[in-house]
């Protein structure tokens, strides 16, 4: 499998990051020397081997089923480039 | 007063405890040694005036013959950690001005025992990297340079202020985080011990996460015990990371010192791989016979599926990244560009805020979890990793630790390889096996390469076995006697 820099500009747009034209070829470069030097991993015979899903063996803890945290707007939003009245400021999405 | 920076952690806690200095006097000879080491670039933020009020309050406590394990000591924190109202930016632009409204869980267990924050540390940017050259802030330089040469070098990474600012005494020791190798190889880069534990035995909460499934929280300090003593303090449950786990955690430090007679140590025979250079393989050998001599018993052992760890790395790595970094979007912290509409906004940000290799790596994660590709690409990799995780198992049935080199080649210059990413990515190539497998590992500083920069060797352990970890680690450490110094060239 090789990327082509439709792909490229594909990729860029699900992940949210602009990339300019004259960029696309090299990104396609580099992408497909990383996914080729990837495809190795063909070689090994994985049929019926559950994929790991967790590094060290372990059952998750349960809690109880109540609140323990909140009320933190003022923190969560103290950060953010653009506040107002605890509330996140955006560009406008609804016309 | 002789040099106070000279001193170990274990150094400095008995000598504190006996009043031989105070810790105000201790982090006021830190904070001179970072003013005057500005040329390393290793520390990002300095903290001096929490750190003289937390050195007070120590003070305050040694005096009346109290206080935790880590009572007045001045320790580096890397910039990873969210650390309460101090700037924490991951070494990205796109993190820009952020100062956490809490703490992070390991960083609170350091405070919690009498640590005193000198400052964050530079890492690569994210943590990814493999020489600290990714950073928003610049490469830090390493204190240790080829003989005759003023060439600088890198001090590894991505935890390359931490290993750096213990290296050239700007810190007692120092928080780390490894991914790949992000410990051990700066460790072993810069002449100091680094130890990830176990998957899960250090919370990752407050950490800026890059590979959740492979971050994992440890220390980079002067010697063995330093590490053992950091170790215990910041490791521990925590309910707010459910991947940590909740297990007792020993006093490590009392496990130094019971030897290795009798252990069995194993030598994975896949780790000496093409190309790799005369003086690790002659390191490697030096320390199977240290030892052998110390009365452990050396088991070959295979793990035939190393070689695929690093393509397996490279998906599932970038894969988890690409799925955390989703939430620098402009709108909740750091770094806006503003654009014709919000999808404009978020692409703009991600764009200016993210450097090339973060870039690269949220692509290639995109890319193998997108519609089609998943299972060719995440799904076989997770499998591949079962079967590295496999390996492991097997050969400890007939080992209790292994013995490894740290890294393929001693540190190289800064720019020599960033133009290959492949190139950089291979330095991984012993240390990255460990963490998809999820075991502790730990560098020990060995011996000099013919250029005069240090080498280390690795030790894997067990799952939760981090105490034959140190102890196989300190009589590696007893039998090496590596106390080569860098010359302090940097000093301003």
């Amino acid at each position: 499998m090789s990327v082509d820099q439709n792909t490229v500009r594909h990729i860029a747009r699900l992940a949210r990051i602009a990339v300019r034209e004259d960029e696309l070829p090299a990104l396609a470069g580099e992408l497909n020397t990383i996914l080729d030097w990837v495809e190795q991993l063909g070689e090994v015979d994985t049929k019926d081997i559950e994929p790991m899903t967790s590094a060290v063996a372990m059952s998750m803890k349960m809690r109880d089923d109540v609140v323990t945290t909140g009320n933190l707007q003022k923190e969560v939003t103290a950060n953010a480039p653009g506040a107002e009245d605890g509330f996140y400021v955006v560009p406008k999405v609804v016309e | 007063m002789s040099d106070l920076t000279k001193l170990t952690l274990a150094g400095a806690r008995d000598a504190l405890k006996k009043k031989e200095f105070t810790s105000v006097e201790l982090t006021k000879a830190y904070l001179d040694a970072v003013e005057g080491a500005k040329a390393l670039n290793a520390y990002v933020t300095v903290t001096a005036d929490k750190a003289l009020d937390m050195a007070k309050a120590s003070d305050a406590k040694l005096a009346k013959g109290e206080g935790g394990t880590l009572e007045g000591l001045p320790l580096g924190i890397k910039d990873l950690f969210a650390t309460k109202d101090v700037l924490t930016t991951a070494c990205s632009h796109i993190l820009d001005g952020f100062k956490p409204p809490y703490e992070s869980k390991v960083t609170s267990n350091l405070w919690r025992d009498g640590a005193v924050m000198l400052g964050k540390l530079n890492n690569d940017e994210f943590a990814m990297g493999s020489s600290n050259e990714t950073s928003f802030y610049g490469p830090v330089v390493n204190p240790w340079r080829r003989k005759g040469d003023t060439t600088k070098i890198v001090p590894g990474g991505s935890s390359g202020g931490s290993s750096a600012a213990v290296a050239a005494r700007l810190c007692l020791a120092a928080t780390a985080t490894d991914t790949g190798g992000s410990i051990r190889q700066p460790a072993a880069f810069t002449g100091t011990v680094g130890i990830k534990p176990t998957y899960g035995r250090c919370s990752r909460w407050g950490i800026v996460a890059f590979a959740s499934s492979l971050d994992q929280a440890g220390p980079i300090a002067r010697d063995v015990r330093d590490a053992a003593i950091m170790l215990r303090s910041m490791a521990g449950y925590d309910e707010n990371d459910s991947t940590s786990v909740d297990r007792p955690v020993p006093d490590y430090e009392a496990a130094l010192g019971k030897g290795v007679k009798g252990l069995r140590v194993g030598i994975p025979k896949e780790y000496r791989v093409d190309g790799m250079p005369a003086e690790i393989d002659a390191l490697w050998t030096r320390g199977i016979e240290w030892l052998k001599a110390a009365g452990a018993e050396i088991v070959d052992v295979s793990l035939p599926h190393t070689k695929y760890a690093l393509p397996t790395y490279y998906i599932v790595a970038p894969a988890e990244c690409s799925s955390n970094l989703a939430r620098y979007d402009g709108v909740r912290y750091g770094l806006r560009v503003e654009g014709k509409d919000i999808t404009d906004m978020y692409e703009k940000t991600r764009a200016a805020g993210f450097g090339t290799e973060v870039r690269r790596r949220v692509l290639i994660g995109t890319y193998v979890l997108s519609a089609g590709y998943y299972d060719a690409y995440y799904l076989k990799a997770q499998q591949v990793r079962t079967l590295i995780a496999r390996d492991f198992t097997e050969a400890y049935r007939s080992c209790d630790v292994l013995l490894t080199p740290t890294a393929p080649s001693a540190a190289f210059g800064i720019g020599e390889k960033t133009a290959d990413p492949l190139s950089m990515y291979l330095n991984d190539v012993f240390t990255v096996t460990v963490n998809l497998a999820g075991l502790p590992g730990i560098s020990v500083p060995a011996g000099l390469s013919s250029e005069g920069l240090p080498l280390g060797l690795q030790l894997i352990g067990k799952t939760f076995d981090e105490e034959t970890l140190l102890r196989t680690a300190y009589a590696l450490e007893e039998a090496a006697q590596f106390n080569a110094e860098p010359a302090a060239w940097w000093r301003a």
